[in-house]
């Protein structure tokens, strides 16, 4: 590993105010930037000339280390910030780098032991700036970042949907003080306010008021009080008669206003969730009443007062929906703790601009919300002195909406949420239980030549095991979660302990026998009659799946659309390698390239499961071209265009698809259980879109409406 | 509590009461032109009443009467006199309720004019205790219309309404007269115990855009448990003595200076009562400088709010009224200050005389009289 830059944010990094030494709670935040040398699986295709091709594998495989970059944020307790620089000196490799970048009250507070100890200089960045670059940053790259918290739903955690237009928004940073500034594109934002109740009112009040020295405790403190013993209420003002004011009686009319007299105690409780209600309802207050002036509607809240505790995330979500009558939307950031951190490490990483990349959250590598507290998640004290961390690894392309989505600000892929559904999650989780050792297995049996690949196995089998506990207790850590992130974790995890690929093998060998078939299923197909070669084709796209398939199944719109024109150019999301993609969608594409459509065929980046990778689909097609001379002809002329999705995903999110439609796209053929039913089942598109799949599952299938093995095919035109 | 019963002009003793979350306050008008004839006919009752009043500053152990406030030789519905104001805590009310039974309040067939919240609270006990019948009047509308009223009234010869020039400087600062001649729109903030914010467009047409439960209940009552005081004017006094810099973290012991990035000066709050997080300076600090910093930090919330408000509905000229200002002239300027500093001198804030809802009773009796 080789660190090129790094960036400590100091205690409560985004906090303009730095936090008392020792008083809990003080942590530091650090965002470097590695190189990680990890194996992936290459695919060569051998040089057939003279060979007798029938023995030989299709392609050779081989593991290789490839370089890639990516992004890590830490947080530890303060107390560990020497052990942290250690960590760093043992790493700092690079020896360009002659600046630290720092933000936080921290920065100023470490600056000389960061110098002594790295022999580097410190540079202090500005906090607003670095909290908002960090913001930008989150809201760009990771799904699910942001949420609404609703404390009396089944969900406490609503994930919104990553919106394509992120500006402009209000941020509200409850540090010490409170500080409201509005953001309008990635360099420019303004402060158009700021309150001085903040957090440290209510640590510095709350500690008066209750002698309770950290801040933790008193918040432990306010979720236990009854705030309507010490606040006056507008019933405690009227009577009972409140209804004539259209004022609820519940509403506090005075903030302490029962405790204006000397001779009457108050119970430490009661005045915290006093103290707790008035500084949230007046921030929010304050938030609404800049939100109208600037006409904004959402407005993102973070800060140490805010940080990962449900307390005050409820009552700022209150105050926000009573002040505003519902029309201002309190969010709140996943990684909002980092945000200091992140725009301290992008500041220092200008001329590299990782603006022009995408970053993809690695599951493996980051530990979920709300993970600070260790009771419930002790299993990710991973490392010493560190319990919360953040990897993004770095996307070679940038990923953007597929421009065909009707609607890409409403577009969820996800066809069930399962933070939502929790007879779902438990199924889910259960069968991705069930379903490990298997996987364990296979990723072992796949590295036969490496002496520790049944250790390395074991070690993937422990994390993923520990994620999905994880998940059981806190199916938000991660965002919502779906069938897709359980799915990506695991070949997070897998990727993690060195296995790039576990079906390469079985993947090499089903291309190979699928390849030989080849010729005599044109053949046949060829023989057969239009409309039965059509039913055959759109068979085929299922076929090795199924076999009690009916005709009824396909649609008649669809073959009535096929005796219309041509259509200008298919995009096709390919499934999985060998019969799939050789019998089923090559003669599919063949006929769509003889009626006169170009064809884009997309495959994965990387790999994931036995899905048809990029690279695999080249030799593929090579192969077939060599046989085949509508393939052959189709690949010269550039009629037939192989592209990859920028994904390693078995699911589908059209959302961030390297994939941007060409050639006047008018039909998208999305295939597979991934691609088709676990995510955008239910996608709408600005053109016509067929969806086929077997429902191999008869959980799913029962939730649909089908049964197991029943077939899925959805054609489906956009309303004019 | 003058007597509304279809006479043009309502028979003695004229009241009026406002209940409010902390204090009633009630007002009363001496008439000085009483005739031999009225004398005569006038009942043992009502002389007690008078007498009682007029003759007294403190009433019981709560009891107060503002001389200072006091307008002379006034002219109401065609009577002169004096116009009293008098107010004590509303966890007396039980007390005065009984007073008035005792003082056989009802043989005088008074209906009292009440408002603020009280007036439907108590209403019930008036009616069981007292033998009296409350007149609910509506709260913001006194509120208003006293406001509205109080120019053509004036403050024995002076005026009612006023302004600070120069706030944002402490040697020039100077209280100046301001004429409300031509008072549309304009933002009306009451603070009590809780703060109500109003717009007012003209004399019917107002509403209420927001409120605060950080008022001047929320400056006492935490004062109360900070100081151990007992008594609002013993919160003010030691606030006048305390040195709030000393509780709260400025922009400055930030930054060691100005924030340049947003423009923000030195000397402002950046965090109320902030440097309270540190047990060492918690251990450093007087009853009077926690008086001060809580006096503050409610009062430049207030602004604050107020500021906002004013920029929302587009007014630029803002009426503080209420019981927390009364002696209160730190939170006056600072309020003054307050909004032309950030409002970089868009906003006036404007000051009252007097409590606005008594001047509405005036107002109502004008009324009755036309």
């Amino acid at each position: 590993k080789m660190l090129c830059h790094f960036s400590p944010s100091g205690a409560a990094g985004s906090t303009p105010v730095k936090i008392p030494a020792g008083a809990g709670g003080s942590l530091t935040k650090l965002a470097y930037y590695s190189t990680v040398q990890h194996k992936v699986a290459r695919v060569r295709s051998f040089d057939h000339s003279g060979k007798d091709i029938d023995n030989e594998p299709l392609y050779e495989i081989s593991v290789q280390e490839e370089i890639t970059a990516r992004l890590h944020f830490i947080k530890f307790e303060n107390t560990y910030i020497e052990t942290c620089l250690d960590f760093i000196k043992d790493h700092l490799v690079n020896t360009e780098t002659k600046v630290i970048k720092a933000t936080g009250g921290g920065a100023y507070k470490f600056k000389d032991l960061i110098e002594k100890k790295l022999g580097l200089k410190v540079d202090k960045e500005d906090v607003m700036t670095c909290l908002i670059k960090g913001c930008n940053f989150v809201l760009r790259n990771i799904p699910h970042e942001v949420f609404a918290y609703q404390k009396d739903s089944d969900t406490e955690f609503r994930f919104q949907t990553n919106h394509p237009n992120i500006f402009p928004y209000l941020l509200v940073n409850i540090g010490s003080g409170v500080s409201i500034v509005k953001v309008e594109s990635e360099d420019k934002f303004e402060w158009i306010g700021g309150s001085s109740i903040g957090g440290g009112t209510f640590w510095g009040l709350g500690a008066l008021l209750t002698k309770t020295k950290k801040f933790d405790e008193l918040l432990q403190l306010a979720s236990k009080g009854q705030h309507t013993n010490v606040d006056m209420l507008v019933k405690d003002v009227y009577g009972g008669a409140c209804q004539t004011l259209g004022l609820s009686g519940n509403l506090i009319a005075s903030s302490f206003g029962k405790s204006t007299t000397a001779d009457k105690e108050f119970s430490k409780e009661d005045m915290a969730k006093s103290l707790l209600h008035m500084i949230s309802n007046d921030i929010g207050q304050l938030a609404c009443l800049h939100a109208k002036l600037h006409n904004l509607d959402k407005i993102y809240f973070g800060g140490f007062f805010i940080r990962g505790h449900p307390v005050t995330m409820r009552t700022i979500t209150y105050s926000i929906n009573f002040f505003s009558k519902g029309e201002v939307q309190a969010l709140f950031l996943r990684h909002e703790g980092y945000l200091g951190a992140i725009g301290a490490f992008l500041k220092g990483a200008e001329q590299d601009n990782p603006n022009q990349y995408s970053w993809g959250e690695n599951y493996a590598g980051s530990s979920g919300l709300m993970s600070t507290s260790p009771d419930v998640s002790p299993l990710q004290r991973t490392r010493s002195g560190t319990f919360d961390m953040l990897e993004m690894d770095r996307l070679e392309r940038p990923l953007v909406n597929l421009p065909l989505l009707k609607d890409p600000s409403t577009y969820i892929p996800d066809t069930v949420d399962l933070t939502d559904d929790a007879m779902a999650r438990k199924y889910w989780l259960t069968c991705f239980e069930e379903a490990l050792d298997g996987v364990a297995k296979r990723a072992a049996a796949s590295q036969p030549d490496s002496v520790d690949a049944q250790e390395r196995a074991e070690k993937f089998r422990q994390k993923y095991w520990n994620k999905l506990q994880t998940l059981r207790q806190q199916p938000f850590a991660y965002g919502t979660l779906t069938v897709r992130s359980l799915l990506d974790t695991r070949e997070h995890c897998l990727n993690e302990f060195s296995f790039p690929d576990p079906y390469s093998k079985v993947k090499q060998k089903e291309n190979g026998i699928a390849l030989k078939c080849f010729q005599s299923v044109i053949e046949s197909l060829d023989s057969l009659g239009w409309e039965e070669r059509q039913f055959a084709l759109v068979k085929g796209l299922l076929a090795g799946n199924v076999f009690d398939w009916g005709a009824k199944a396909v649609s008649d719109q669809w073959l009535e659309r096929l005796k219309g024109p041509p259509h200008k150019c298919a995009l096709i999301f390919a499934d999985n390698s060998g019969i799939d993609i050789i019998l089923g969608v090559f003669p599919f594409v063949r006929e769509l390239l003889s009626r006169g459509t170009e064809v884009i065929l997309a495959c994965n980046s990387g790999p994931a499961l036995n899905d048809v990778t990029y690279s695999e689909s080249l030799i593929v097609t090579e192969r077939i071209a060599a046989m085949d001379p509508v393939i052959h002809s189709a690949l010269r002329d550039e009629k037939l265009l192989l592209v990859q999705t920028g994904s390693s995903s078995p699911c589908l999110d059209l959302s961030v698809a390297a994939v941007v439609a060409e050639r006047q796209t008018d039909l998208v053929v999305i295939e597979g259980m991934g691609r088709a039913i676990h995510t955008n089942y239910y996608a709408v598109l600005r053109c016509e879109s067929l969806k086929l799949a077997v429902i191999k599952n008869s959980w799913l299938a029962d939730r649909l409406g089908g049964k197991i093995f029943s077939v899925i095919f959805k054609y489906e035109v956009p309303c004019k | 509590m003058f007597l509304i019963n279809g006479q043009s002009q309502p028979i003695f003793p004229w009241f009026g009461l406002d209940i409010g979350g902390t204090l009633v306050k009630l007002v009363y008008f001496e008439p000085k032109d009483i005739t031999a004839e009225e004398e005569e006919e006038e009942v043992e009752n009502l002389k007690s009443i008078r007498k009682y009043l007029t003759s007294n500053v403190a009433y019981g152990s709560t009891g107060i009467r503002d001389v200072h406030l006091e307008l002379r030789e006034l002219t109401l519905c065609g009577r002169k006199g004096n116009l009293h104001f008098i107010r004590f805590p509303t966890h007396d009310m039980p007390a005065f309720i009984q007073m008035g039974s005792e003082k056989h309040f009802s043989s005088l067939h008074t209906t009292l004019c009440a408002t603020g919240g009280g007036a439907y609270k108590f209403e019930q006990d008036f009616r069981t205790m007292g033998d009296l019948e409350l007149c609910k009047l509506d709260e913001l509308d006194c509120l208003v219309k006293g406001v509205l009223y109080i120019d053509s009234v004036g403050f024995n010869g002076r005026s009612e309404c006023y302004y600070f020039e120069n706030p944002t400087d402490a040697e020039r600062c100077q209280k100046l007269p301001f004429n409300l001649e031509n008072p549309y729109p304009l933002l009306l903030v009451n603070i009590g115990s809780g703060v109500s914010i109003l717009a007012v467009y003209s004399k019917d047409n107002y509403k209420r855009v927001t409120g605060t439960s950080l008022g001047g209940g929320t400056f006492f009552g935490l004062c109360c448990l900070l100081t151990g005081c007992s008594t609002f004017e013993e919160a003010l006094e030691m606030a006048s003595h305390g040195d709030s810099t000393k509780v709260d973290k400025l922009v400055r012991d930030i930054y060691g200076g100005d924030y340049e990035r947003f423009g923000l000066p030195g000397w402002a709050v950046a965090s109320s009562f902030g440097n309270m997080m540190s047990k060492e300076k918690r251990d450093s600090v007087s009853k009077e400088d926690l008086a001060r910093a809580t006096l503050i930090t409610i009062t430049n919330n207030i602004g604050s709010i107020a500021r906002m408000c004013a920029l929302n509905e587009n007014i630029n000229r803002v009426v503080f009224v209420g019981n927390f200002l009364r002696i209160n002239t730190i939170s006056m300027r600072l309020l003054a200050y307050a909004l032309d500093y950030w409002s970089k001198g868009q906003l006036k804030a404007l000051f009252l005389e007097h409590e606005v809802k008594f001047l509405f009773k005036i107002c109502l009796m004008a009324k009755y009289k036309s």
